[in-house]
């Protein structure tokens, strides 16, 4: 080991603006789904007694989910509608 | 009128009881009545931070539980007027603890003492919920660190729609921040969060910075609550928080590492 190397102790790396950008990041999405997680099922039950009003929904086929991103955030609706006919049993998906 | 303060964090090892005590003691040496009111149940730790696990004979569950009287539950500090602790029970489940059971007991303690601080488990659940659901007042205990700060953003979440207060849509309950095991130093050569950025992130009044010491660790092996240890500056610093929270003008400290010479450099550990 040099004598230089000797004076040059290891420092641990500058990181604190790394764990305050992150923080700031993490905190923003949290605080947002913090005041908002409550709100999905009510919304999806407003949504099927809606459309339950013109056409007939099966409640337990209604999928509402959100996904956070850094960027975006998506808000997915799919409900699938029965067929009018009984012989026909593939289903018709209504994405929104 | 009485204040119900309740020392809380989120997450664990931050220094809520260390806090709790010195806050407490504090409050006592200026002359007020207080009573320190350890919530961890089945966890207890306040009485030996405090130094008086040898005189716990009742606990706060037996006196939910009708078993004990508060005045019997009670244990008066023997180095400060007006200072008493109620200790949490050591070996009863935590469901013991009931909403009711804390509401009546903190309506008696509000007879008998003018600041009631609560020291809160780690932890959202019902331990931690109980301790601050009553609360006037929060000292929010935060390590500069991510998981702690984030853990703080969390139960300030909880203290804004789960509390009495904001149940009741009252006043809401006054958070302060209590920025603990700061080391200057680090903060200055970017390696740890300076006090302004957790700040800036939790968004509520600064109450008071302690510094990482080294009489923590050795007022808690003592059961000394680390404000008596007045030439320490861990102890000076609760001094000032504990003024602060009382209303006094005391600017910050220990906000800047110290200026070492290289005599001191080269004995570091010995420091």
């Amino acid at each position: 080991m040099s004598l230089l190397n000797f004076f040059r102790a290891k420092r641990p790396a500058a990181s604190a603006a790394a764990a305050r950008d992150r923080l700031q990041i993490v905190l923003a999405h949290e605080r947002i789904s913090r005041d908002g997680d409550d709100f999905l099922p009510r919304l999806q039950k407003e949504l099927l007694e809606v459309i339950a009003r013109y056409v007939s929904v099966d409640q337990n086929k209604a999928v509402v989910k959100l996904d956070r991103g850094d960027d975006v955030s998506t808000l997915e609706i799919e409900i699938e509608l029965p067929m009018p006919t009984a012989e026909e049993s593939r289903g018709t998906r209504v994405a929104l | 009128m009485s204040e119900v303060i309740v020392v809380t964090s989120g997450k664990g090892g931050v220094g809520k009881t260390t806090t709790s005590a010195a806050f407490a003691t504090g409050l006592a040496m200026r002359g007020h009545k207080t009573v320190v009111v350890d919530f961890d149940v089945g966890l207890r730790n306040l009485d030996l931070i405090m130094g008086c696990e040898r005189r716990v004979v009742f606990d706060i569950i037996n006196v939910i539980q009708g078993e004990a009287n508060l005045k019997q539950a009670l244990i008066r500090d023997k180095r400060v007027e007006n200072l008493s602790i109620l200790p949490a029970s050591q070996t009863r489940d935590k469901d013991a603890l009931t909403q009711d059971g804390v509401e009546k007991i903190l309506n008696e303690l509000r007879e008998m003492f003018d600041y009631i601080v609560c020291d809160s488990p780690a932890g959202i659940e019902r331990g931690a919920q109980l301790a601050l659901y009553f609360a006037d007042q929060a000292i929010v205990v935060t390590n500069p660190e991510v998981s702690s700060v984030r853990d703080s953003d969390r139960i300030l979440g909880v203290l804004a729609s789960r509390s009495q207060r904001a149940e009741q849509g009252r006043t809401p309950v006054k958070e302060q921040l209590l920025l603990t095991r700061y080391d200057a130093g680090r903060v200055e050569r970017g390696e740890m969060l300076k006090v302004e950025d957790v700040q800036d992130i939790l968004a509520i009044p600064l109450l008071g910075i302690i510094p990482e010491s080294q009489s923590v660790l050795s007022a808690s092996n003592q059961g000394v609550p680390v404000i008596l240890e007045e030439e320490s500056t861990a102890g000076k610093a609760y001094s000032d928080a504990v003024g602060r929270f009382l209303g006094e003008d005391i600017s910050h400290r220990f906000m800047v590492a110290e200026k070492k010479g290289l005599f001191s450099r080269l004995f570091r550990g010995a420091a």
